[in-house]
């Protein structure tokens, strides 16, 4: 029995683990080796130039900008996904009272559980196209002419740099709301019934079930739906390419790291400095992870 | 290789040889041999014109010797041109020359993928026309010695008059648009005017003309706006550069081309001289006309409202016709006028317009047959071959007046004739949109932030003046120098 497992494992494990060297860890040690060079992506032999790059980063004002975007990111859309998928959640699973001894959501909830979970199967350039269409900044926009109807002035929504950057939040809540909601439910539903029916012979409400129930019952999900919101708000790239002016504009309204990650490296061939931003936005993924896995750790609840 | 050396098949040893790289050392057959094992595959390429020709003699209608009875093969982008204009026109006309000669055509939408293995492993073709999105980056290619120099070509006789050059007889700056380094590596083929486009028929039935100064272009704005028409509009969302070229446009016609040699060589204090000042305000105030909604739209969608008769003029290159052809109605006749005079006293008059040559065509230097690739260059530069790829393609060629007489689309013709009203007065083109991309990504967003109203035209000029100066200071960025 013992005889011949550990080769089963190792040969099990040895072809994910070297992909995963060649396509992950070699990338990421080699851009922190390209952030001290000058290489320009063509010549075979970069030239170490020390910290230089990193020098540079800090009095480059639109890489500051991108970090203050990648901030409001941060702070906006994880909130404001995951409330809104609590309330989503809470209302498909838990709000409908109970029958036949389970919690039941609201009428219809198997329906609007697919309509939510929709934007989410969709490609993530066809949301950009679609909301190309809504975000129209002229009549013709679909926002723009539903208010057109209402006798409102049409909306710059990705033109005008005060609010580009909170339309671009927008489309990205739009599209992440669905699986979190998914997320929650799965959540909900390990919940075991019979707190929420103690709960509810004790005379609490809809509104007590879920803040004292569920949410610190969910906490575990919560967490992870925190982090994995944080990730992609350090990302958003795709959506800024496609919707946003020029790539990142009006006048740097919406540019975010990794957009001009592709920028500097692939239109201004500056792969070094390019790498060296690569570098930055590591360390920021990196300790808004090991924050938020510190910050929010509780007590787990045994059920 | 020894069974080669009793065969009569001369060319297949000759490219035997060239396939591992050994094309320029081949000078005699024989001495080739030996000296070719000592250097190898390290020769470079770049001794173009040295390379060796295939034996036939120069004579005045073969002034590059080609050898009567070599291969040539000729790669063709197929896009917006199509290749007709190679199969039906410049093949024939070489077999006509060399009638021995086996010509074989290969038709590609990407060229850098159908090429770039071919170009590694030594087996080139003898002519690409290098375009398309996925075209090969031509100043690699030079800085890699596999592109040949044209010199030889722009020197030549010409086919229609053989008492004059080649270079003599194209639109002015075609040459200088193709060097690389300061030599002549490109052949580009195309002729491009810019400037403001319209529809003619829609000026026509409102009784309107092209403005000419920018007091009438105000006063032009006022008119279509009372007509509900927007009178002048660009894309900001991915076309900012058609309004900056309007703006570099303005200021060489006031203080003559040198202004734009000094955008492109970054020259101290260009950007904040007079010209530039007075050309962006005056385009910033005509702006002012344009609904703020366009900085959201991406060209197309401008160019469509344009042939929906909601846009009156538009900043665009003379590729315009051909791109919307698919969406122009019946009855729209596109026509090109020449960008207004913004000052009484501007070095060039309201006809200068901009035209350049583009599409570039090249010559391997590793190519199997160089010379015959140089001769095919040279018939597409004679009248005939001219004449043919316009009838074909649609576009007008940097060969002067071989379009004279053809029956024109309305907008070949209105270039045709605004190129004939310009003369000599040809404002040059802009090289920074090739060498400093972090620069000219500024300058797209300092121009919409002008465009549409964020910024003055001093704080424009000032800021430019700025992202000049850091590309100058950037120890990171090769500085790249231009005197014509």
């Amino acid at each position: 029995m013992r005889h011949g497992r550990y080769p089963f494992i190792v040969g099990f494990l040895a072809a994910p683990v070297l992909l995963y060297v060649v396509f992950v860890v070699s990338p990421y040690i080699q851009a922190f080796y390209i952030a001290v060079t000058n290489w320009k992506g063509i010549s075979a032999n970069p030239q170490f130039i020390g910290l230089e790059n990193f020098s540079r980063l800090l009095d480059d004002e639109i890489f500051w900008a991108a970090v203050r975007h990648h901030g409001v990111l941060l702070l906006v859309m994880p909130l404001v996904t995951i409330v809104i998928a609590l309330f989503f959640s809470f209302l498909l699973n838990l709000s409908g009272g109970q029958r036949g001894g389970r919690m039941t959501g609201i009428w219809g909830s198997k329906v609007y559980r697919v309509i939510f979970f929709m934007p989410q199967v969709l490609a993530v350039a066809i949301v950009g196209v679609l909301f190309q269409a809504i975000y129209r900044p002229d009549g013709t926009g679909v926002i723009n002419g539903l208010l057109g109807k209402v006798g409102i002035e049409p909306v710059g929504w990705l033109i005008d740099p005060d609010i580009a950057l909170l339309a671009i939040i927008g489309v990205m809540v739009w599209q992440a709301v669905g699986f979190y909601v998914v997320l929650f439910s799965a959540g909900m539903s390990s919940i075991p019934k019979d707190v929420f029916e103690a709960a509810a012979l004790d005379g609490a409400g809809r509104f007590t079930l879920f803040f004292r129930i569920t949410i610190p019952l969910l906490w575990d999900t919560m967490q992870v739906a925190w982090v994995y919101l944080g990730i992609a708000a350090f990302d958003a790239f795709a959506l800024v390419q496609v919707l946003s002016v020029d790539r990142g504009g009006p006048d740097n309204a919406t540019t975010v790291l990794p957009m001009e990650i592709w920028r500097t490296a692939f239109n201004f061939s500056k792969f070094g400095y390019a790498s060296a931003m690569g570098v930055a936005l590591f360390f920021m993924t990196i300790t808004f992870a090991a924050l938020t896995l510190r910050v929010t750790r509780r007590e787990r609840i045994e059920f | 290789m020894s069974n080669s050396a009793g065969t009569p098949g001369d060319i297949t040893r000759r490219q035997l040889l060239r396939r591992i790289g050994m094309s320029a050392l081949i000078v005699g057959p024989g001495a080739g041999l030996l000296s070719a094992c000592a250097t190898g595959g390290t020769t470079p390429a770049a001794s173009t014109s040295a390379a060796p020709s295939a034996g036939g003699t120069i004579s005045a209608a073969n002034p590059f010797g080609v050898a009567a009875d070599a291969p040539l093969e000729v790669v063709i982008f197929k896009g917006g041109l199509g290749d007709s204009y190679a199969t039906e026109v410049h093949e024939p006309l070489y077999k006509k020359a060399f009638a021995q000669a086996q010509v074989k055509h290969v038709a590609t939408q990407q060229i850098a993928q159908t090429l770039q293995p071919r170009f590694a492993g030594g087996d080139v073709p003898d002519v690409i026309a290098n375009s398309g999105t996925d075209l090969m980056d031509n100043g690699a290619l030079q800085q890699e010695g596999q592109l040949l120099e044209l010199t030889e070509l722009w020197d030549a006789p010409s086919i229609d008059d053989p008492s004059k050059k080649v270079r003599d007889l194209v639109a002015p700056g075609t040459v200088e648009s193709g060097l690389i380094n300061g030599k002549p590596y490109l052949m580009n083929y195309v002729f491009s005017a810019y400037g403001l486009w319209y529809d003619s028929a829609l000026f026509e039935k409102n009784g309107w003309t092209p403005p000419k100064t920018f007091e009438e272009f105000k006063a032009f704005a006022e008119k279509a706006k009372a007509a509900g028409i927007t009178p002048f509009a660009y894309a900001g969302k991915n076309a900012a550069y058609y309004a900056y070229w309007m703006i570099l446009i303005s200021a060489a016609k006031i203080e003559g081309n040198q202004i734009l040699l000094d955008v492109d060589n970054l020259v101290d204090g260009v950007w904040q001289r007079d010209a530039m000042k007075q050309s962006a305000a005056a385009w910033a105030e005509i702006a002012k006309y344009m609904d703020k909604s366009f900085e959201g739209l991406i060209h197309t969608e401008v160019q469509l409202r344009q042939n929906q008769g909601k846009v009156a003029l538009y900043p665009s290159g003379s590729w315009l016709e051909n791109e919307q052809k698919e969406q122009t109605p019946e009855g729209f006749k596109y026509a090109l006028s020449p960008t207004p005079s913004v000052t009484a006293a501007d070095k060039m008059p309201f006809e200068a317009i901009r035209a350049a040559a583009g599409e570039a065509y090249i010559v391997p230097a590793k190519a199997k047959n160089p010379k015959g690739g140089l001769e095919y260059l040279r018939i597409m530069l004679s009248k005939a071959g001219a004449r043919g790829f316009t009838e074909k393609s649609g576009n007008i060629t940097v060969v002067a007046g071989a379009a004279d007489g053809l029956k024109l689309s309305p907008g070949n013709a209105s270039l045709s004739a605004a190129q004939t009203a310009a003369g000599q007065n040809i404002v040059t083109f802009s090289s920074f949109e090739n060498w400093y991309k972090e620069f000219e990504t500024e300058l797209r967003k300092q121009t919409n932030a002008l465009m549409f109203g964020r910024i003055s035209a001093d704080e424009f000029c000032e800021k430019m003046q700025k992202a000049a100066d850091k590309t100058k200071a950037d120890s990171s960025v090769t500085k790249q120098n231009r005197t014509v």
